[in-house]
């Protein structure tokens, strides 16, 4: 098991070298980050060429990028495009984030998961039928609709959740983004859950645990579900980073200022340090969400523990 | 009718029982599969009984309704599509298809345990062997989790697997073909039913690690003195264990017998097909026996005796008319119409 960590910690350092350079790369070569600085004014070129030297950008690229990790290392991710540094606003922005992010994911695992094993129980009846349409329809509908139609209805007309997040970010205020944050990933959830559940139902060690004269809760919840859930643990895993990096539309809709806000007021004023800072911490996100999945999936299969 | 029915005792532990009264007697036996093709008549009309201490091999092709008749027993068909329109098991006497399904889980592993070919595909690959043992004493007798792992581990060594107590953490797929099938035996073993079923055992296995597994079983279900219904389409392993054989074909018994006269002269065609069709070292080189043609589609049997289309002697009347299961002798049967003739070759 130790061996199996250390390799997966490994592997994780290419990706993120190069997932983080492909990012830095992509954001320094698209637009010039000093004519951004000054925003429609021209500087001075004394000036421009003082920041330029001051900013390294006359270095070479792999260059400028090793002293971008440098100072990611030491805690500096630069300046924003407001004098502000980078590192304050994730102070500012992740808490929000991970606030949403906790309560949309509760809401796909719960929801999600009942409905998938409800529905792959009764595999071909009413009630598998009607959460195949539903969740079909969950998934066709973009986001921007859901949130403004939901935030209409039941935050407006019916005012039974708050229809957007004050500055103190309260719980009940972060109800309905999470439902619309989650809607999609809920509803692949619950399919996968249901192809799951129906496969193994039928599989000769639930016949085997029947035969046992286990009462069938047992049956369900210590033989069928813990191997039905392999594969859904690893989409929820994978998904966190996937629910933390796209909240940009639903934390506009509600006005939640989080990492989808900071990113989105990055690019739309050029501002390199921000987009790169952002998304290079929501790669160690995915990341570490990925070594869980791994870690979790070795807990849940010992087939794999060994290989 | 409710109260008799929650006051109506499960089957207390063994007792002795009068000579002559079977464990189990399976009374005119219908299941059939409703699917969107038809109605399947998987059985149709299964009568035997096994006493306690007997073997009875279930012999016949895939499809014959052998292993469907063992789970009508078990009462793990999956109902519907399954549906049991006519027929008694009875259990001590007792009529389990009347009983309600909390009394069925209780006999179900605790008196009549089952096991199944496949180890592999049928033990839970994510659980522990030890924990899938002792679930039965945890589940049935109330035993704590350390005392179900001990009495996991004396399973274990009781089906003769090698340094048990340190293998009851592994999972089934680290062990061998042949230790997972006894696992499963152990499994089945573990509350000391009354019947145990076993639907083709050793049919995933090697033929030596064959022989070594049903020794086991044969030795197990002496000592404990347990009726057996061995499920097979092996004629091999029959001849060696079995006291009385039951031939099904098309969800019927086609013939009853003890074993060594129905090696010695088959009462039916069909019989005397599969006993043809073992090779056999005195006939080398020569061109094995089959019997012509396939087993028939259950959505659509033949009329009259089902096997007509295939036997050699097949007449009129076998088109015609359903053959009765005839009695040849004390103990034996035959549902054919020529019954007579075939036993005299």
């Amino acid at each position: 098991m130790g061996r199996y960590v250390v390799r997966r910690l490994l592997q994780m350092v290419p990706v993120f070298i190069g997932t983080t350079f492909l990012i830095f790369v992509m954001v320094y070569a698209l637009g010039d980050p000093v004519a951004a600085m000054f925003g429609d004014r021209t500087p001075d070129p004394a000036t421009a060429a003082q920041i330029r030297e001051s900013l390294h950008l006359n270095d070479p690229l792999w260059s400028q990028y090793l002293q971008y990790m440098a100072g990611i290392f030491q805690g500096d991710f630069g300046t924003a495009f407001n004098g502000r540094p980078v590192i304050e606003l994730m102070g500012d922005a992740f808490p929000n984030t991970i606030q949403l992010t906790l309560v949309a994911f509760v809401i796909e695992l719960v929801v999600g998961v009942t409905l998938g094993v409800i529905a792959g129980m009764r595999r071909g009846r009413l009630i598998d039928t009607g959460v195949l349409v539903l969740t079909l329809f969950v998934i066709s509908i973009p986001t921007f609709v859901t949130g403004y139609l939901l935030q209409y209805f039941v935050g407006v007309k019916w005012g039974a959740l708050p229809p957007s997040v004050s500055t103190e970010v309260r719980f009940e205020e972060l109800i309905l983004p999470g439902i619309v944050l989650a809607g999609v990933s809920l509803a692949y959830v619950a399919r996968l859950t249901r192809t799951s559940i129906a496969e193994n139902i039928r599989s000769d060690y639930i016949r085997t645990a029947t035969a046992k004269g286990l009462p069938r809760r047992r049956v369900i919840s210590v033989h069928l579900l813990r191997n039905s859930l392999i594969p859904v643990v690893t989409f929820l895993g994978t998904d966190i980073g996937g629910l933390m990096a796209g909240a940009i539309v639903t934390e506009r809709i509600f006005n939640l200022q989080g990492v989808g806000y900071q990113l989105y007021q990055g690019i739309l004023r050029q501002n390199a340090p921000t987009v790169v800072g952002f998304v290079t911490v929501l790669v160690v996100v995915f990341l570490a969400a990925n070594l869980l999945v791994d870690l979790l999936y070795a807990v849940l299969d010992p087939r794999i523990r060994y290989a | 009718m409710t109260t008799t029915e929650k006051t109506a005792a499960v089957p207390g532990p063994r007792t002795p029982e009068a000579a002559g009264s079977p464990l189990l007697q399976v009374r005119d036996l219908h299941v059939e599969f409703h699917t969107r093709d038809g109605v399947v008549k998987a059985v149709n009309g299964v009568n035997y009984s096994v006493s306690a201490g007997e073997t009875l091999a279930v012999l016949g092709e895939s499809g014959s309704g052998k292993s469907v008749t063992a789970q009508a027993i078990m009462g793990i068909l999956d109902m519907p599509p399954a549906k049991i329109p006519q027929g008694e098991i009875l259990f001590r006497g007792q009529d389990m298809l009347t009983m309600s399904g909390e009394q069925r889980r209780k006999i179900r592993g605790a008196k009549i345990a089952m096991i199944f070919q496949d180890a592999l595909s049928s033990l839970n690959p994510v659980l522990s062997v030890g924990y899938q043992l002792g679930e039965m004493f945890r589940v049935h007798q109330g035993l704590s989790k350390k005392a179900a792992k001990a009495k996991a581990i004396e399973l274990m060594d009781k089906v003769k697997i090698p340094a048990a107590a340190n293998r009851v953490g592994d999972y089934p797929h680290q062990f061998s073909g042949g230790m997972r099938q006894r696992i499963m035996i152990a499994m089945a073993l573990a509350l000391e039913p009354d019947l145990i079923i076993a639907d083709e055992p050793t049919t995933a296995l090697d033929v030596t690690v064959q022989a070594q597994v049903m020794d086991l079983l044969a030795e197990l279900q002496r000592e404990y003195n347990m009726g057996l219904i061995l499920i097979t389409h092996d004629l091999g392993v029959v001849a060696d264990v079995a006291d009385k054989i039951a031939v099904m074909y098309a969800g019927r018994i086609v013939e009853h017998a003890p074993v060594g006269e129905l090696y010695k002269n088959p009462a039916h065609p069909y019989t005397r097909g599969l006993l043809d069709s073992i090779p056999r070292l005195d006939q080398k080189g020569q061109e094995l026996y089959a019997i012509k043609g396939l087993p028939p589609n259950l959505l659509n049997i033949p009329g009259g005796c089902a096997f007509h289309p295939r036997c050699p002697k097949a007449q009129d009347v076998c088109r015609a008319d359903v053959p009765a299961l005839a009695t040849v002798a004390d103990g034996r049967g035959s549902a054919c119409h020529f019954w007579k003739e075939t036993i005299d070759g």
